[in-house]
């Protein structure tokens, strides 16, 4: 049996990592997921693990040291955010054409400038063509859970892809609320151990990782990278379902919450997803048929399922927590209305950006979208396409 | 996967891992160059110069040690020999196209001189 305990979720994912106890971190400090770093360390001057602790100079260098560790044959780990991904991106790319399944935690964060070190999704946004999987978890507890289930994933022999595990910074990272902690045998059995396809330290045989790929090379090896890539749906499915009959905790690739025969649905990713719930209760109180889909894994992107769980659904609005400058419409929106497309009766799709560097959104908000959706369902008039949820000044883009 | 070899995508190794290392001489890279260096022997004091500067290590060696020429299948035509080449007249870049056209005699008595 777990342990039911009060604590945040940077600390939620340490224990998970002590849990784990991989064979090499290499990190730089960044806020908001500074704390984990920091506990690991304390657990290793503690003797609680026995993970080399590489201390670089920055995060570039963290995942350059992350890739020639996995590469080498070690489970690895890192933990960053904001500037820290930003910054790491060059190698976040290499790290997945090496197929490294390397686990990145990120306290999801805005980006400069302004200067801002409070929670939104531009940071991983930014990364989210890099070919890694993207699981992005409401709280505690699915931060912690999704930490262990993502080294099961990532170094699954025809996925071999690596994971960010995302919680959004100070909501879930600093928030403290009580959740429910395996016992390190448990946890240490249900990943196993780690056997590397092709560790460079094995030196009876002898491989080369990046290699030089010519004009007449490359296009295959993006494919063959794709393809690894596109094995890990139903890996994190059949993951999230063992994790279940561990420890009776069930994932999957969403969470389709009281979606079956709602009219009106917010897609959304993180904690929000907490409150918007709340809202939807409310609302089916009331007798209004609102839902919402709380988007797991972003990457690979779940199309065909997304077709079937919002299908039937008459208005949806996506809920981004980023501005994905210039395009049309943000990534949630995006994905989300091109899956739709295909559907006959295919729902309308409107979207919303909130909660930028930390912005507040509280229920009032939610409600005031379902209150839009029901409108348009309403009127079949859509207005706007895109607006901005709790911003001073009206948009009229 | 030997080079050369066209491989399909799903021939690949994971991560485009690399199973035979040292693969790269059968990659002929000599005929990147524009130009390239001519070598004259007589006024070569056998520094290593060339040798020790060459990227491509492209600068042969007999068993003596000493320079035993330019490797054309993997000299890129840089010209860093030459600028390091101490002698005035051992080490010289030519047009390909030149020797192509006129023939390496001429080209090695017009940039060398004598001989
Ligand atoms: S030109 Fe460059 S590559 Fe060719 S032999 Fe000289 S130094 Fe080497
Ligand atoms: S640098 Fe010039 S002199 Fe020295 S070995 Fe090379 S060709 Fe001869």
């Amino acid at each position: 049996m777990g342990k039911k305990v009060a604590l945040m979720g940077n600390t939620a994912t340490a224990h998970a990592i002590r849990q784990i106890n991989p064979d090499v971190i290499a990190a730089y400090p960044i806020t908001p997921s500074s704390d984990i770093p920091m506990a690991v360390a304390s657990f290793i001057a503690d003797g609680l693990m026995d993970t080399e602790l590489v201390t670089v100079e920055s995060e570039h260098s963290a995942m350059s040291a992350c890739v020639g560790a996995s590469a080498a044959g070690g489970r690895v780990m890192t933990i960053t955010a904001a500037q820290g991904l930003a910054l790491m991106s060059e190698i976040v790319y290499i790290a997945s054409s090496l197929r490294l399944p390397i686990v990145t935690i990120i306290a999801a964060r805005a980006l400069s400038s302004p200067l801002n070190i409070h929670g939104d999704h531009s940071d991983v946004m930014e990364v989210r063509d890099a070919g890694w999987i993207q699981l992005f978890c409401e709280d505690s507890q699915e931060i912690y859970d999704s930490t262990i289930q993502a080294i099961k994933i990532s170094e699954n022999k025809n996925v071999l892809t690596p994971v960010m595990v995302i919680m959004d910074g100070f909501n879930t990272s600093h928030s403290v609320e009580i959740w429910e902690m395996e016992e390190d045998k448990r946890v240490k059995e249900f990943i196993g151990e780690y056997t590397p396809k092709y560790p460079l330290l094995d030196v009876s045989r002898k491989i080369t990782y990046g290699a030089w790929a010519p004009p007449a090379e490359y296009s295959e090896h993006k494919v063959s990278q794709l393809h690894g890539l596109l094995q890990s749906p139903s890996m994190v499915k059949k993951v999230g379902e063992d994790f279940g009959k561990a420890f009776g905790r069930n994932y999957g690739i969403f969470e389709a919450y009281k979606l079956d025969d709602a009219d009106y649905a917010i897609v959304i990713m993180g904690s929000a997803a907490g409150t918007a719930k709340d809202v939807v209760d409310a609302l089916r109180e009331n007798g209004v048929k609102a839902g919402l889909l709380k988007m797991r894994m972003f990457r690979p992107f779940p199309a065909d399922e997304v077709k079937e769980a919002l299908g039937n659904v008459k208005v949806v609005a996506t809920l981004d927590r980023v501005i994905s400058a210039g395009a049309y419409g943000s990534p949630l929106f995006n994905e989300i209305r091109s899956a739709l497309y295909d559907v006959p009766q295919r729902p309308i799709v409107i979207d919303y950006i909130y909660g930028l560097g930390g912005r507040d959104t509280q229920p009032k908000h939610f409600k005031a979208v379902y209150e839009n959706l029901k409108k348009i369902a309403k009127t079949g008039k859509v207005g706007k396409i895109l607006d901005f949820i709790n911003i001073r000044g009206k948009w009229e883009e | 996967m030997k080079i050369g070899e066209k491989a399909k995508w799903d021939e690949l190794l994971t991560g485009g891992v690399i199973e035979d290392p040292g693969n790269s001489v059968n990659y002929k890279t000599g005929s990147w160059g524009i130009e390239k260096p001519i070598w004259n022997k007589d006024a070569c004091i056998n520094c290593m110069f060339c040798w020790v500067y060459c990227p491509d290590s492209a600068i042969k060696v007999d068993k003596d040690g000493n320079m035993a020429g330019i490797d054309c299948d993997f000299c890129k035509g840089c010209g860093l020999c030459v600028k390091e080449c101490p002698k005035p007249n051992a080490l010289a870049m030519v047009l390909k196209a030149d020797i192509e056209k006129k023939g390496m005699d001429v080209v090695f008595k017009e940039t060398f001189g004598g001989k």
